[in-house]
C-alpha cells in the first residue's frame, strides 16, 4: 500500500522484517496443530516423555485403532481394559446435526432475508428492531428454562432440542438481507407479470442468483453447529446421542493415561471444517466481513 | 378526497405481495418466540421463585439475587471473567491488527498463504482447541515445556491459569479479528493514501491520520463483539481445567452458571443468566460511549 516507486535500503529491511514476523508468527499458529498431529501417531506413553520420536518406528497407529477397537493396558500386573468409544457414532451424529441445522436455516434465513429486502409491509420497520435486538440478548440467559420447555415437549436427549430451536437465527436473516438487496426489483417484478408465486420468485429467481451467499452462510452455520457444546452437552444425555465435542468433553478424564487417542479423535474431527473451508474459502471471508462492512 | 386518495394509494402499496412477506418472515418469529422469548421470560420468573425440581417453585422475591450477591464463588467468577476479557482486548485486538497491517503491505507475496494460517485455528471448535492445548501446556511433557526445556505448571499454578485460557483463546480467536481489520483496511480508499503520499506525509503520518481513522468503525465493531464473547466463556475453560480449575482460578460467570444447572439450583442458575444479561449490556453500552460509537464520520 504504502509502497512507493522508490526502493530504498530502508524498503529492503522493512520487507525483511515483514516476511520475518509473517513466519514466526505462522509457526507459532500451526505448530499446536501439527504437535497434536504428531502426537496423535505416538505410543500414549511416549506422549507423557519429554522425549520426542526419532523415526517413523516410533509412530504407531494404536490411537485411531482406539477410536473404535477396546483398549487393553496393563500397569504393574493389572490389566485396564477401555471400552471401545462409540466414535463412529459421534461422528455420523454431528454430521446429521450439523446438516439437518445449516439446511433449515438456510431456507429460513434466505426466506426471511427474502421478505424484509423486497417488501414493504405493515409493521416491517418494528419486525426488523426486534430482529436486530435479539441479537444482543445472550443465549445463556435463557438456558435454563428452554431446557425445562425441551424437557416438557419430549425434546430432552434428541436431536431436535440441537437442530430447532437455533434455526431461525436474527444473524442469517440479517446477512441474506444485506445480499437480497443487490438483486434487482425489476427481476422480481417481471417474474411476477409472468405469474410467478412469491413463493416462487424466491425459489426459482431470487436464490440462483445467491449462490455466493449462499454459501458463505452455509460455511458459518456449518462451523457454528460443528463446533457447538454447551447446549448440546446439556441436552444429549447418553453417548449413542453425542457429537464429536460432547463425546470427546466426556472422555477427558476417564482417558487422561490414554491421550493419544482424544488427540486421534481431535484431529479426524477437525477434517470435515479444514476440507469445508478449503472449499468455500472465498465465500466465507466475504460472508463474515459483510456484515461488518456494509452499513 | 385527498385523504381518501392516499388510503387508497397505500393500499396498492402494501397490496405487492399480499401476506407473502409476513409468511416469509414468520419463522424466525414464531421460533423466536417459543424458544428464545417464552425462555427469557420464564427465566425471570424462575429467578425469583426457589425452584429445586422443574416442578415445585416457590416464590421467594429478590432471595435467589442476594445469595447470588452473596457467594464468594460468583464474585471469583465475575473477576475471572473481567480479567480474561482483559486479557483479550490488550492482547487479541493488538495481534490482530498488526498481522492485518503486515498482511496489507503492497509488496507481499503468498498473502493467501499466511492469512489461511492465521485463520486457520478459528475452525477448530472451543472444546478441540483446549483439547489440543491440554497438551501443549502439560507442565511435563507439553509442546512449550519441551521446547523451552521448562517444567512450568501452566494448567495447575493459580497465576499461570488465567494467561493459559487467555493464551488458548487468543491463538484460536486472533485470526478471526484479523479478517475483520483487513477488511476494514480494504475499505480505505486508495486515493487518500496517495493524495498523502503527494503532500509529503511519511509512512507513520499516513498511519497515523489516514488509517486509523479510517478503521475507527471496524474497531468500534470488533472490540464490542469481542467483549461480548469473552464475557460469555465457557468451552475453553471448562475442558481446558475439566472444570474450574485449581481454586476456582478457571471459573468464568457461564461455568457458574453450568454448575448451579448441574446441582439443580435452577432459580440461582437462572438470576446468574440475567445478572449476566444486564452486565453484557452495561459493558456494551459503556463501550460505545467511550469509543464514541454516536459520534459521526468527521
Amino acid at each position: 500500500m504504502s509502497d512507493g516507486p522508490k526502493t530504498g535500503p530502508w524498503d529492503r529491511v522493512r520487507r525483511v522484517a515483514a516476511y520475518t514476523v509473517l513466519t514466526v508468527v505462522a509457526i507459532a499458529v500451526l505448530a499446536p496443530l501439527l504437535w497434536t498431529v504428531m502426537s496423535s501417531f505416538r505410543p500414549s506413553g511416549d506422549i507423557f516423555s519429554r522425549s520426542l520420536p526419532t523415526s517413523l518406528a516410533d509412530l504407531t497407529f494404536d490411537n485411531y485403532r482406539g477410536l473404535y477397537e477396546p483398549i487393553v493396558r496393563h500397569i504393574g500386573d493389572q490389566q485396564q481394559l477401555f471400552p471401545p468409544i462409540p466414535y463412529a457414532r459421534y461422528f455420523v451424529n454431528s454430521i446429521f446435526v450439523s446438516t439437518a441445522f445449516t439446511l433449515l436455516a438456510l431456507f429460513f434465513g434466505s426466506l426471511g432475508g427474502f421478505g424484509f429486502a423486497k417488501y414493504k409491509f405493515r409493521g416491517k420497520r418494528v419486525l426488523f428492531m426486534v430482529l436486530m435486538g435479539s441479537m444482543m440478548i445472550p443465549f445463556h440467559v435463557g438456558l435454563i428454562p428452554l431446557y425445562s420447555l425441551m424437557g416438557r415437549i419430549g425434546w430432552i436427549n434428541t436431536f431436535y432440542a440441537i437442530i430447532i430451536p437455533g434455526s431461525a437465527s436474527a444473524f442469517s436473516i440479517f446477512l441474506m438481507r444485506q445480499y437480497m438487496a443487490n438483486v434487482p426489483d425489476e427481476l422480481i417484478d417481471s417474474a411476477r407479470i409472468d405469474g410467478a408465486s412469491e413463493f416462487g420468485i424466491y425459489w426459482r429467481v431470487v436464490l440462483p442468483l445467491l449462490k455466493p451467499a449462499l454459501g458463505a452462510l452455509t460455511i458459518l452455520l456449518f462451523i457454528f453447529a460443528w463446533n457447538n457444546f454447551l447446549w448440546p452437552s446439556m441436552v444429549l444425555l447418553d453417548e449413542q446421542h453425542f457429537t464429536l465435542p460432547v463425546g470427546l468433553n466426556s472422555l477427558i478424564s476417564t482417558y487422561s493415561e490414554e491421550y493419544g487417542v482424544l488427540l486421534a479423535g481431535t484431529s479426524l474431527a477437525v477434517v470435515p471444517i479444514i476440507a469445508l473451508f478449503l472449499w468455500m474459502q472465498r465465500e466465507f471471508v466475504e460472508g463474515i466481513t459483510l456484515g461488518a462492512v456494509k452499513e | 378526497m385527498a385523504e381518501a386518495r392516499a388510503v387508497k394509494r397505500s393500499a396498492r402499496r402494501w397490496r405487492v405481495g399480499g401476506m407473502a412477506p409476513y409468511v416469509f418472515v414468520s419463522p424466525f418469529f414464531v421460533l423466536y418466540a417459543c424458544f428464545m422469548i417464552y425462555p427469557l421470560v420464564s427465566s425471570m420468573w424462575t429467578s425469583f421463585h426457589f425452584q429445586q425440581t422443574l416442578d415445585t417453585s416457590v416464590f421467594v422475591g429478590l432471595y435467589n439475587y442476594e445469595v447470588l450477591f452473596a457467594d464468594a464463588k460468583f464474585w471469583q467468577a465475575v473477576l475471572n471473567t473481567f480479567l480474561f476479557t482483559v486479557g483479550v482486548l490488550v492482547i487479541q485486538v493488538p495481534v490482530a491488527l498488526a498481522l492485518a497491517l503486515l498482511l496489507n503491505a503492497g509488496f507481499l507475496r503468498a498473502r493467501n498463504f499466511f492469512r489461511l494460517c492465521f485463520f486457520s485455528p478459528t475452525l477448530v471448535a472451543g472444546v478441540f482447541v483446549a483439547i489440543i492445548f491440554r497438551q501443549i501446556l502439560h507442565a511435563d511433557s507439553g509442546m512449550i515445556s519441551i521446547l523451552t526445556g521448562t517444567t512450568i505448571p501452566w494448567l495447575e499454578s493459580k497465576w499461570l491459569i488465567l494467561p493459559s485460557i487467555v493464551l488458548t483463546s487468543v491463538w484460536k480467536s486472533a485470526g478471526f479479528t484479523m479478517l475483520y481489520f483487513l477488511a476494514g483496511l480494504q475499505g480505505i480508499r486508495r486515493e487518500l493514501y496517495e493524495a498523502a503520499q503527494v503532500d509529503g506525509a511519511g509512512g507513520w503520518a499516513r498511519f497515523q491520520h489516514i488509517t486509523l481513522p479510517g478503521l475507527r468503525p471496524i474497531t468500534i465493531f470488533v472490540v464490542v463483539i469481542a467483549v461480548i464473547d469473552a464475557l460469555q466463556l465457557f468451552d475453553i475453560p471448562y475442558v481446558l481445567l475439566n472444570g474450574e480449575g485449581p481454586g476456582g482460578y478457571g471459573r468464568t460467570v457461564v461455568m457458574y452458571l453450568y454448575q448451579k444447572f448441574e446441582s439443580s439450583e435452577l432459580g440461582l442458575a437462572c438470576a446468574t443468566g440475567w445478572t449476566l444479561a444486564v452486565l453484557i449490556f452495561l459493558v456494551t453500552l459503556v463501550q460505545l460511549r467511550l469509543l464514541g460509537a454516536h459520534r459521526q464520520e468527521e
